[in-house]
């Protein structure tokens, strides 16, 4: 009992190796985000300001702020969440709570499945013959952003989906048995516990459609655009708008001679526009985690 | 007053899911008030046919069914309102579920479901419910906390109070033992024997002798057939038709 044998030995030695290799392999990724983001957010520092927020681009672009961008990219995301949610969740609920399981069930989860896997410069110009010629919008922040939510439903009802599922079948049971019908199972008891889960999706949908340029490029967003400075009803749902991911592809390769701070400036107000957006999420999500009840 | 007509017909049910065969055939009849105890090993259909009965089989895609179940005289199997029906027959599963939602929500989710909103009527129903399956002395005091905080014991009598909060005409049980203490096992079997007078109640169990102790008839279901249906005396003593079920009931198979 209790003798080191040469086998024990070894066993934890490779107990420890394995141990440091995933540790290493960790750190190895988050070294380079870290040094990515310090080195951004240092030469984006020379702009970065609340005017750079509020004015809008002057001279061609190579001076000013950012304001028609960082509104349009909020309009865009906001009103394709708007789209993408209820119609996502509730194409989920049907495919999760009702949808017998046969063949043309299992196809679509397939095909919803490897919807999520199509290259975002094909949905651009699926939005283009659908939404903007075919339906007549126009090139448009309503078109861009039923582009983007096309987009992103896959990832919305995969997720939803999964946190469905993850309510034990035995509470669902427990309903039917008592007599209560699919819906009232569903909104007494699965989607209440199934929130958090789902809220995930939506911040995945969010970095996702704050980012894409392509989808917009065809669809509603524009190389420049003046609106009032600092008003958040500037743009009108027909309006075309500029957009921050569209902005930082022009200022850093269309446009010569821009200050080298302007693309760093935008580039880092996307990336916190995106994580103030998932901050809320992730804040609600812990609140509601917090109340799990089994 | 004692009715010639049973409570629920079964008759010739036949359920298989895709090709693997639960019940090849079977007829057995449940009455009016009385205890049937439904005796039998695992896989022999006995769960399959309460799903039958309350017509959750529904809900298994690949569950097949033909054959009759009358219940008060009519075929189940065609009725399109299911919920009436599933209220009409309380249905106890064999794990504890407490649901995510308060005591008092847990018992008055059927009510509600069916539309008794108004709390001058969910109370005393609640307060009844708890009382009848025992749990009320417990729990009186804390019924906004989340049944599933509860002790599995605890848990399963909450089902019960659950199953009985739509006032239900048959009572089933599945396995309701297999995971609660002894102690509360006994509690419950007496909540049984009381409740015999207001229902009928149909118990399926693993455990041959709480059958013995509570049931007035005894089926043994074993390989998805009926093999004896008699009063509970005559199945556990020598005068068993079927060596099977006298094997069985000696624990010398199964």
């Amino acid at each position: 009992m209790f003798q080191e044998t040469p086998y024990i030995r070894h066993k934890l030695r490779v107990e420890k190796s394995a141990k440091t290799v995933f540790l290493l392999m960790t750190v190895l990724i988050i070294i380079p985000l870290i040094m990515i983001v310090t080195y951004m957010v240092y030469k984006a520092s020379p702009v970065l300001s609340m005017d750079f927020l509020l004015t809008k681009p002057t001279n061609g672009m190579r001076q000013g702020g950012i304001w028609p961008a960082l509104l349009g990219t909020l309009y865009l995301v906001l009103m394709s969440l708007c789209i993408a949610a209820p119609v996502g969740v509730m194409a989920a609920i049907y495919l999760n709570e009702y949808a017998k399981d046969n063949w043309l069930t299992r196809t679509v989860n397939l095909a919803v499945i490897n919807l999520a896997g199509v290259p975002s410069i094909v949905h651009a110009l699926f939005g283009l013959g659908a939404f903007v010629i075919f339906a007549g919008i126009g090139r448009s922040i309503l078109a861009a952003a039923l582009t983007l939510a096309v987009m992103t439903l896959p990832v919305i009802i995969t997720s939803t989906k999964e946190s469905l599922s993850a309510v034990p079948m035995s509470f669902r049971e427990a309903c039917w048995n008592v007599g209560a019908t699919k819906w009232q199972t569903i909104r007494g008891i699965v989607l209440p516990n199934s929130v958090s889960g789902m809220l995930t999706g939506f911040i995945l949908e969010v970095s996702r459609a704050a980012g894409e340029t392509a989808p917009i490029m065809f669809t509603g967003a524009v190389f420049y655009k003046a609106i009032a400075e600092g008003d958040v009803f500037a743009y009108g749902l027909l309006d075309q708008c500029m957009a921050l991911s569209m902005h930082l592809f022009t200022i850093s390769t269309q446009v010569p001679n821009v200050p080298e701070a302007l693309p760093y400036g935008t580039a880092v107000v996307l990336l916190s526009t995106v994580l103030a957006v998932n901050a809320i999420s992730i804040g609600l999500r812990v609140y509601i985690r917090s109340r799990k009840k089994w | 007053m004692v009715n010639s007509q049973p409570k629920i017909q079964v008759s010739g049910l036949q359920v298989s899911y895709g090709k693997e065969p639960a019940l090849k055939g079977l007829s057995l009849d449940v009455r009016d008030n009385e205890i049937l105890g439904i005796i039998g090993p695992a896989q022999s259909g006995k769960t399959t046919l309460l799903k039958v009965i309350n017509r959750t089989i529904d809900y298994i895609s690949s569950a097949r069914v033909t054959g009759s179940v009358l219940f008060e005289g009519k075929n189940i199997l065609e009725t399109k309102d299911v919920h009436s029906l599933r209220r009409k027959i309380g249905m106890v599963s064999p794990l504890p579920v407490g649901l995510p939602l308060s005591i008092y929500d847990n018992v008055a989710f059927a009510p509600r479901a069916a539309g008794i909103r108004d709390r001058k009527k969910l109370d005393p129903l609640i307060e009844q419910c708890l009382q009848q399956a025992a749990l009320w002395d417990e729990v009186k005091d804390r019924l906004d906390t989340l049944g599933t905080k509860l002790s599995g014991g605890q848990q399963q009598r909450l089902t019960i109070a659950r199953a009985l909060s739509h006032e239900p005409d048959v009572l089933c049980l599945d396995e309701f033992s297999i995971a609660i203490d002894p102690v509360t096992t006994m509690r419950i079997e007496d909540v049984l024997k009381e409740l015999k007078s207001k229902m009928t109640i149909v118990l399926v169990t693993n455990l041959v002798q709480q059958a013995r102790r509570l049931a007035d008839r005894t089926a043994f279901v074993w390989n998805g057939e009926l093999i004896e249906l008699d009063d509970t005396e005559t199945i556990f003593s020598d005068a068993a038709k079927d060596q099977r079920t006298k094997d069985y009931v000696n624990g010398v198979f199964g």
